[in-house]
């Protein structure tokens, strides 16, 4: 079970309120896919990610951003019950999409990066240990229906 | 680093100070940093040569676990995202990540 102090929780609903999840998804995702450049390798169908301004305007990459998001907020909403939330989830990327998880923890940095860049002084040292922390149990949650 | 990674504190415990801001803080921030601005952008080209002395330094006198360069390097991007929003785009931030990458591999070289 995890602890969650006070500040955590109140940082990490702070910074889901006040995210547009329609602009941070779709950055965070598209950052991934350009700084990381094999995570690309799950997306074949997605059409055009030859250089960073298509994958920037591309409306599968954006759409994919934000269903992921909602994700992380269905997290943010169970925060004592991580593990159960993302079961269906982690046997989804696992057994169908065979996901490496190590792209849960590139996708975590880039998104920690987007909002690095929107939350400006108020994304402090404590802040973004809070914002890691949850999404470490989040990437722990998803690996966790591998084998 | 020293708060989101609290492990990195073990390597600076001699500091009467370690909260952000402070001012062995800030020095030795400014030492790394002109380590990586000043010294790895110059000699780009050649890093396991040019950071020889660093990483000789590293290796067998502070005895820091590599690891820990990838940490500050990650560290260092997202403070670089958050003073330069508009700047850090994604074509930047890969930019950054590889040299961070390569300057870290160079330091790691005399480990072993």
């Amino acid at each position: 079970m995890v602890e969650w102090t006070d500040f955590e929780r109140a940082t990490i609903q702070d910074i889901f309120s006040k995210m547009n999840y329609e602009e941070v998804g779709p950055a965070a995702l598209a950052r991934c896919l350009v700084v990381y450049p094999w995570t690309q390798r799950y997306f074949g169908n997605f059409g055009n990610l030859y250089n960073a301004a298509a994958i920037a305007m591309n409306p599968l990459v954006a759409k994919h951003g934000v269903t992921i998001v909602r994700g992380l907020d269905r997290g943010m909403q169970n925060l004592d019950n991580m593990k159960e939330t993302y079961s269906d989830l982690s046997v989804l990327h696992s057994e169908k999409l065979h996901v490496d998880p190590d792209n849960f923890r590139l996708l975590s940095d880039c998104l920690t990066i987007v909002l690095a860049a929107k939350m400006g002084n108020a994304f402090t040292g404590d802040v973004q240990a809070a914002f890691q922390k949850f999404l470490s149990v989040v990437v722990s949650s998803l690996g966790r229906q591998y084998h | 680093m020293l708060t989101v990674y609290p492990q990195t504190k073990t390597y600076f415990e001699h500091w009467k100070d370690l909260s952000p801001g402070s001012a062995p803080v800030r020095k030795h921030g400014l030492t790394v940093i002109n380590g990586i601005t000043v010294d790895a952008v110059k000699k780009i080209y050649d890093l396991n040569t040019g950071l020889l002395t660093l990483s000789e330094l590293h290796a067998f006198t502070l005895r820091v676990d590599p690891a820990n360069f990838k940490i500050l390097s990650y560290c260092i991007l997202v403070v670089l995202a958050n003073m330069f929003p508009d700047k850090f785009t994604p074509e930047v931030h890969v930019a950054m990540d590889k040299f961070l990458a390569a300057v870290a591999r160079s330091l790691s070289e005399k480990y072993r």
